[in-house]
C-alpha cells in the first residue's frame, strides 16, 4: 500500500470533532481496524481495560478478542509475535505501555524487524506499527519518563514518527499503520490531554482550546517525512517535535521573536528539504528535544544543517536538550528543557 | 567511605559459598565413556493420544522416544509405519543433504565463499520434520536446517547462489551464506541472531490461528539458545494463546565450545522446559529418523487440531565443528563422534531398509555417487552465476534497496557516494 501523499479532496468539507490526543489515537486505531481485517492491537492491558492511558478503549469490544487483546509482560514476545504476524500477512499494531520498556524488545525491533525486508531482498516484511507513550513531565521517575528516539532513528530500516497535535496523532498514526516498513510512533503522553507548554507552575489549556484539536472524521492520512510549518518567521528556525513543539511556541510567542518552527513529525525519514529550506531563510537554527543531550537526535539535525547550510548561518547552531541524567522524580522540573533553557539559547542566538 | 565490603560476617561458620562453572566431561585427548547416558531402549515410550493434556507427555520429557532399536527394526507404538518408498525417500534426502554439505564445506576451503555450516549426523532432526509437516507449514529456522530446504525441493543451484554471493543469489548477495530465504517453501528468512525466530513463530501460529486458516507453524534451535530470553517469550506467549507451533530444540551437545552444560543440561533435559509452561514436551533420539518423524507428527496433529503448542528435544551429536571458522579438536575429545552411542541417523536408516529388504548395500553406494554428480553439476551450474569475491554481484544500487520500502534522499545521496567511490578507484568500471 502506498502512502497517501494528499489529504482526499473532501478533507477540507469533511465534518470535525475536536479531540484530544487520546481520542485521535483511538479513532484512528478505530479506522483501521474497520478498513483493513489485518489490522490486530496488541499489548499490555490494551483489551477489556482499553490501555493505561485509555487509547485502545472500546475496541475489543467492537472488533473482538482476536484483534484486540492483552499480552504477557514480554516486549521481546510482543514485538517478536509481531514480526511474526507481519510475515503471515497481518499488519500488527503493538502497543509497548512505556517506552521505557521497550527494551527487551530491542533485538526484535532492530536485528529482526528492521532488517526482514533487507535479508530477505523483499520476501518478508514487518509492517508494524509500535506505539509507545514517551517522554516525561509527569512525575513518572526514571522508568516512565523516557526519550528514547534517538535509539530507533539510529537503525537503518525503522521510522521514527512522533506527532504533536490531535490533528496529526490521527493522520500520521493512519499513514504509519499503512506503511509497509515498521514505524516506531512515540506518543508524547505529557500532551495526550492538553498542549502541555512548559509553564508547570501554569494550568495546562486543554485541547479543546487549541486549533489542532480540530480533526477531521473519518481516515485520512498525513504522509511520512514530511514536516509541518507550525509558524513562518524570518528571525530563526526552530527545528522541534513532540511536546517541545508548544513550549517552542510560548517561549517564542512570549519573547515576541518573529521565529519558524518547523514541527518535523517524523524523524525518520526526515523532511530535509523544510530545514534546509528554513534555515537558509532565517540563518539561525535552534534545535530542541527533551532527551538526553549526547548522540541525541539534535546532534544529527546540528550535523545536517551544518553540512547542508554552513554559509547561509549567522551564528553558531544550538541545541536545547534534556540533562545527560537519568529523568529524576522531585527534580523533574531541573531536567526539563524548559521556558529558561529555551530563553537563554534564543537570545544567545538573537543577539549573535 | 569506610570500604567494608570483603570481610567475613561476624562469628559465622558457615562453609564459604563455591561458583560452580561447568565442564565438559571430555577435553582433546581425553578417553571417551558415555556409559553415564541414560538410553533406554526403543520402543518401550508409551505414546498418548495427540489430544492429551500436556502433563501427559512429562515422563516424556525426561525419558527418550526410539524407533530403531539395536538390530534396526521399528518398534514400538511410535514407528510411523512408514511405506518403503518414504523411507528411501527420506533416506535419499539426508544422503543429499550430507553430500551438498560436504561439497560446500570444499568450496569454503577452496575460497568460493567466506562461511559454511554443515549438519553432519543431525540431518534427521530437519529431514523428518520437513517429511513429517505439510509443504505449506511455515518453518521457522536457525542455521543448521538446510535439510528442510532440500527436503522440500527447493533447488540446490539457488542454495550455491546463495552460499556464493553471486548475481544469481536471489538475497541480492546481502546475508552471510546459508542464512536463507525461501517464502515460496514457507521457509522464513534465516536470522543469525540466535533464538528470534522462536516468537516469531509463534506470531505467525497466532496469526495462522487468528484468520482461521489450517497451516501451522514450526521453529528450530539449538540447546544454547534455549538460554536466550526469547525462548521464555515465545513459550509463555505459545501457552497464554494456545497456538499451533512446534519448538524444536535441536540438543547437539555442543555450542560453537560450549557444551550443553552452559545451557543447563547438567541439571535437567531441554524438553522438560515444557513443563512449567505446561507445554507438551517430547525429548526424541535425533539420530533415529523414524523416532523424529513419528514426534513431529503427533506435535503436527496436536497443533491443527487445536491441541497447541509442543517442544521437542532432539538428543543428537553436532559430529563436525560449529562452523568453518572454528577447530573442533582444539575444545573436545575427538573421539566422542566416534563413540557417540546413538550412532549415525543415516546409517541406521539404511540398516533399517537394508533389513526390510528394501535397500542393499550397492544400491547405496550408487545413490551416494549419484548424490554427488547431482550436487557436482549445480555446483558447476552456481558457479556461472559467480563466485564471492569475483566481481560477479549484484548491481551497486541493489546495495541500498530494500533497507525501506522507498528510497529515502539520505540513501539516494549515499548510493551516489558509493558510485562515486567506485569510478574514482576503478575509472573504467561498469555496472555490468
Amino acid at each position: 500500500m502506498t502512502m497517501i501523499e494528499e489529504a482526499p479532496v473532501s478533507l477540507a468539507d469533511a465534518p470535525t470533532r475536536r479531540l484530544n490526543m487520546i481520542e485521535a489515537i483511538n479513532d484512528a486505531l478505530d479506522i483501521m481496524l474497520e478498513r483493513d481485517p489485518n489490522v490486530v492491537i496488541m499489548g499490555e492491558d490494551v483489551g477489556y481495560f482499553g490501555g493505561v492511558f485509555r487509547a485502545t478503549a472500546g475496541l475489543q469490544k467492537k472488533y473482538g478478542k482476536t484483534r484486540v487483546f492483552d499480552t504477557p509482560i514480554n516486549e521481546c514476545g510482543i514485538i517478536g509475535a509481531a514480526v511474526g504476524m507481519g510475515a503471515y500477512g497481518l499488519r500488527p499494531v503493538p502497543e509497548i505501555q512505556f517506552a521505557d520498556y521497550i527494551y527487551p524488545g530491542l533485538d526484535q525491533l532492530v536485528s529482526e524487524a528492521a532488517r526482514l525486508r533487507y535479508r530477505s531482498a523483499g520476501e518478508f516484511i514487518a509492517p508494524l506499527t509500535v506505539r509507545s507513550p514517551f517522554g516525561g513531565g509527569i512525575f513518572g521517575g526514571q522508568t516512565h519518563s523516557q526519550s528514547p528516539e534517538a535509539l530507533f532513528t539510529h537503525v537503518a530500516g525503522l521510522k521514527t514518527v512522533i506527532p504533536a497535535t490531535p490533528h496529526d496523532a490521527k493522520g500520521l498514526l493512519i499513514a504509519a499503520i499503512e506503511d509497509n516498513d515498521p514505524v516506531i510512533f512515540f506518543e508524547p503522553k505529557r500532551i495526550y490531554n492538553g498542549p502541555f507548554n512548559g509553564y508547570y507552575d501554569k494550568p495546562v489549556e486543554p485541547w479543546a482550546r487549541h486549533a489542532d484539536s480540530v480533526v477531521p472524521e473519518g481516515y485520512y492520512s498525513i504522509p511520512l517525512g514530511k514536516a509541518r510549518t507550525v509558524r513562518s518567521g524570518n528571525a530563526l528556525t526552530v527545528l522541534v517535535y513532540g511536546t517541545m513543539v508548544h513550549v517552542a511556541e510560548a517561549v517564542l510567542r512570549e519573547k515576541g521573536i518573529d521565529a519558524e518552527i518547523i514541527d518535523l513529525r517524523t524523524l525518520v525519514p526526515l523532511d530535509i528539504e523544510a530545514v534546509q529550506k528554513s534555515v537558509e531563510k532565517t540563518g539561525k537554527c535552534l534545535i530542541i528535544h527533551e532527551a538526553t543531550r549526547t548522540s541525541g537526535f539534535g546532534a544529527e539535525l546540528s550535523a545536517l544543517v551544518q553540512e547542508r547550510c554552513f554559509y547561509h548561518l549567522e551564528a553558531p547552531i544550538e541545541r536545547v536538550t534534556g540533562f545527560d541524567t537519568p529523568y529524576p522524580h522531585s527534580l523533574e522540573w531541573a531536567y526539563f528543557p524548559g521556558p529558561v533553557r529555551i530563553g537563554e539559547a534564543v537570545d544567545r542566538l538573537m543577539k549573535a | 567511605m569506610t570500604g567494608r565490603t570483603s570481610l567475613p560476617r561476624p562469628g559465622g561458620n558457615l562453609p564459604p559459598l563455591s561458583l560452580h562453572v561447568p565442564e565438559p566431561k571430555f577435553r582433546p585427548g581425553d578417553k571417551v565413556d558415555y556409559t553415564h547416558l541414560d538410553i533406554p531402549p526403543a520402543g518401550v515410550q508409551p505414546r498418548p493420544d495427540e489430544g492429551c493434556a500436556a502433563a501427559e507427555t512429562n515422563p516424556l520429557a525426561t525419558d527418550l522416544i526410539r524407533v530403531l532399536d539395536d538390530d534396526h527394526s521399528a518398534v514400538g507404538p511410535w514407528d510411523p509405519r512408514l511405506d518403503p518408498a518414504t523411507l528411501r525417500r527420506m533416506l535419499r534426502t539426508m544422503a543429499l543433504t550430507r553430500a551438498f554439505d560436504e561439497r560446500m564445506y570444499r568450496g569454503q576451503r577452496q575460497g568460493k565463499t567466506s562461511f559454511y555450516m554443515k549438519c553432519t549426523g543431525e540431518e534427521a532432526t530437519s529431514v523428518a520434520p520437513a517429511m513429517a509437516l505439510a509443504d505449506d507449514d511455515m518453518v521457522f529456522p536457525s542455521y543448521r536446517q538446510q535439510g528442510i530446504l532440500i527436503s522440500r525441493g527447493y533447488p540446490l543451484v539457488e542454495m550455491i547462489n546463495q552460499i556464493y554471493s553471486n548475481r544469481a543469489d536471489k538475497l541480492k548477495g546481502r546475508q552471510l551464506p546459508i542464512m536463507y530465504s525461501a517464502r515460496d517453501h514457507a521457509f522464513f528468512t534465516i536470522s543469525g541472531n540466535l533464538a528470534t525466530q522462536y516468537p516469531q513463530a509463534v506470531g505467525w501460529a497466532m496469526a495462522s490461528a487468528i484468520k482461521g486458516d489450517t497451516r501451522i507453524a514450526a521453529s528450530w534451535i539449538g540447546e544454547g539458545s534455549t538460554a536466550e530470553g526469547d525462548f521464555h517469550a515465545a513459550l509463555t506467549f505459545a501457552t497464554v494463546y494456545n497456538a499451533p507451533v512446534i519448538f524444536n530444540v535441536v540438543n547437539n551437545q555442543w555450542a560453537i565450545s560450549s557444551f550443553s552444560g552452559f545451557a543447563g543440561a547438567e541439571r535437567a533435559t531441554f524438553a522438560s522446559r515444557a513443563v512449567g509452561y505446561g507445554v507438551a514436551g517430547l525429548r526424541v533420539d535425533g539420530n533415529d529418523a523414524l523416532a523424529v518423524y513419528a514426534a513431529t507428527q503427533w506435535a503436527a496433529n496436536r497443533a491443527r487440531s487445536n491441541g497447541g503448542p509442543t517442544l521437542i528435544e532432539h538428543f543428537t551429536y553436532r559430529a563436525e565443528g560449529h562452523s568453518t571458522s572454528d577447530d573442533p579438536n582444539a575444545y573436545r575429545s575427538a573421539q566422542e563422534r566416534e563413540e557417540w552411542p546413538l550412532g549415525d541417523p543415516i546409517m541406521r536408516l539404511k540398516r533399517h531398509l537394508v533389513g526390510l529388504g528394501e535397500w542393499s548395500d550397492e544400491r547405496h553406494t550408487a545413490m551416494d555417487l549419484e548424490l554427488v554428480n547431482d550436487v557436482k553439476a549445480a555446483t558447476k551450474e552456481a558457479e556461472k552465476n559467480g563466485i564471492l569475491g569475483h566481481g560477479l554481484h549484484h548491481p551497486f544500487h541493489t546495495m541500498f534497496e530494500d533497507v525501506y520500502e522507498e528510497l529515502p534522499w539520505n540513501l539516494e545521496e549515499q548510493a551516489d557516494q558509493a558510485i562515486r567511490e567506485r569510478r574514482s578507484k576503478w575509472p573504467e568500471w561498469k555496472e555490468s
